[in-house]
């Protein structure tokens, strides 16, 4: 097990005053929050500064984590000494605010769990005795969307037994999602969360829909929006091209004279639904570059021709 | 553990919830979300707490407004900006991937 620094981690000196540390942690939970930072990595970040904080702003655990010393560096492999807690009672610490089930090992070793409070806690926010609800996120592929699919899912819990000890649990699940679902709705599973106590109905499980960013096809709501890149002659001209749609490919007609950013609608070619959503094809112009001499030459020609300005709104 | 994944669950698209089950999906009290609604963070149809018919993004929204609170000490007026900044830069990003994604093509 490795050595924790909760100094080091809140970016504090030993010798940091109380308002100090709770400072130092305010300022990092802001910004490593999951729910403000999405960068990955962030969560776990913001668990370990829950952690330091948990064990540095209670005077009684501060002062028994400071007696293990200073010699010891982060990550340096750790084994607690039999009577390092000696004289200590975190009873009243509290395990306040945070998760502790995702504190460290390292955490668990020095100070224990608070299970059965941990426990308690969470229910008095539940009502009687109905299992709790969960929520987890889940992303699946825009395609997805359209036909339904039945999608493999893995859930870590914390589960109660009878002598009302908890535990993490990891469970997998298959799970049909149904056709015509759009981002950021939730499907409920019914009684697939917490079971209830007694005689009470299990919790449900929420699972929140996010699309995978595949880099072709974005949604907003039930409309998907494609970037299709066309040629400049296909622009001016128009006539028909290949587009690529979640439910296969299409032929597409462009008007003559297209210009870029303008959208064409593929009625009902969104997610589907009632009404269903519309697929639009955003145009995308691509300008070739002049490879060879020819290639040169045909643009010489061009913009001999042509007597074409794009700038002459902006009269210069 | 592994055998649980043979049977396919089926789930149900949630459209609006109901104040109790909106209290329960994110274990919040009543109470709680009642404030929420008074400050303008979630916006029920219907008159009278016992038929406020919540979209379903409310699920979202409370549950990030009570991590706020819980975690950060952020109380209702900050959670209200903070909810009306996150999705504004909630958008912005799906603009800068779509711009990102014209620029590489």
């Amino acid at each position: 097990m490795d050595f924790k620094d909760y100094y080091e981690t809140l970016g504090l000196e030993r010798t940091a005053t109380q308002d100090e540390v709770k400072r130092a942690y305010r300022k990092l939970a802001r910004k490593l929050h999951p729910d403000v930072n999405k960068e990955p990595g962030a969560e776990d970040k913001f668990k370990e500064a829950g952690e330091a904080y948990e064990v540095l702003k209670d005077p009684e655990k501060r002062t028994a984590y400071d007696q293990l010393g200073a010699n010891w560096q982060a990550g340096q492999d750790f084994q607690a000494p039999p009577d390092w807690n000696e004289g200590f009672e975190f009873s009243g610490g509290g395990y306040t605010e945070a998760n502790e089930a995702d504190f460290s090992d390292f955490f668990e070793t020095l100070f224990g769990r608070a299970r059965a409070a941990g426990a308690s806690r969470q229910s008095s926010h539940s009502f009687h005795a109905h299992g709790q609800d969960h929520y987890a996120k889940i992303t699946i592929d825009v395609r997805d969307a359209y036909e339904g699919a039945t999608r493999t899912i893995s859930l870590q819990a914390p589960e109660v037994d009878k002598a009302g000890h908890v535990t993490l649990k990891t469970r997998s699940l298959r799970v049909s999602i149904p056709k015509g679902i759009t981002e950021g709705k939730h499907i409920r599973l019914a009684g697939q969360g917490t079971p209830g106590i007694g005689q009470g109905r299990p919790g449900d499980l929420y699972l929140e829909i996010a699309f995978h960013d595949n880099g072709q096809f974005t949604a907003e709501g039930r409309d998907i929006y494609l970037d299709l890149p066309i040629a400049p002659w296909e622009a001016a001209m128009g006539g028909k091209v290949k587009a690529p749609t979640p439910t296969g490919v299409v032929e597409l007609k462009i008007p003559q004279n297209a210009h870029a950013g303008q959208k064409l609608r593929l009625k009902g070619r969104g997610i589907p639904g009632k009404p269903a959503g519309n697929l639009y094809a955003v145009l995308q112009i691509t300008v070739p570059p002049a490879k060879t001499d020819d290639d040169r030459k045909l643009y010489e020609q061009m913009a001999q021709q042509m007597k074409f300005d794009p700038r002459a709104k902006l009269g210069v | 553990m592994a055998k649980r994944t043979a049977k396919v669950v089926s789930g149900e698209i949630v459209e609006v919830v109901s104040l109790a089950e909106l209290c329960r999906s994110c274990g919040v009290r009543a109470e709680w979300v009642v404030e929420l609604v008074e400050e303008g963070i979630l916006e029920p149809e219907g008159t009278a707490p016992a038929r406020w018919r919540f979209s379903a993004i409310s699920i979202t929204r409370a549950r990030t407004a009570w991590h706020l609170q819980r975690d950060l000490g952020v109380n209702k007026a900050g959670i209200a900006v903070a909810l009306n900044l996150m999705d504004e830069r909630e958008a912005l990003h799906h603009l800068v991937r779509r711009l990102k994604h014209l620029s590489s093509g």
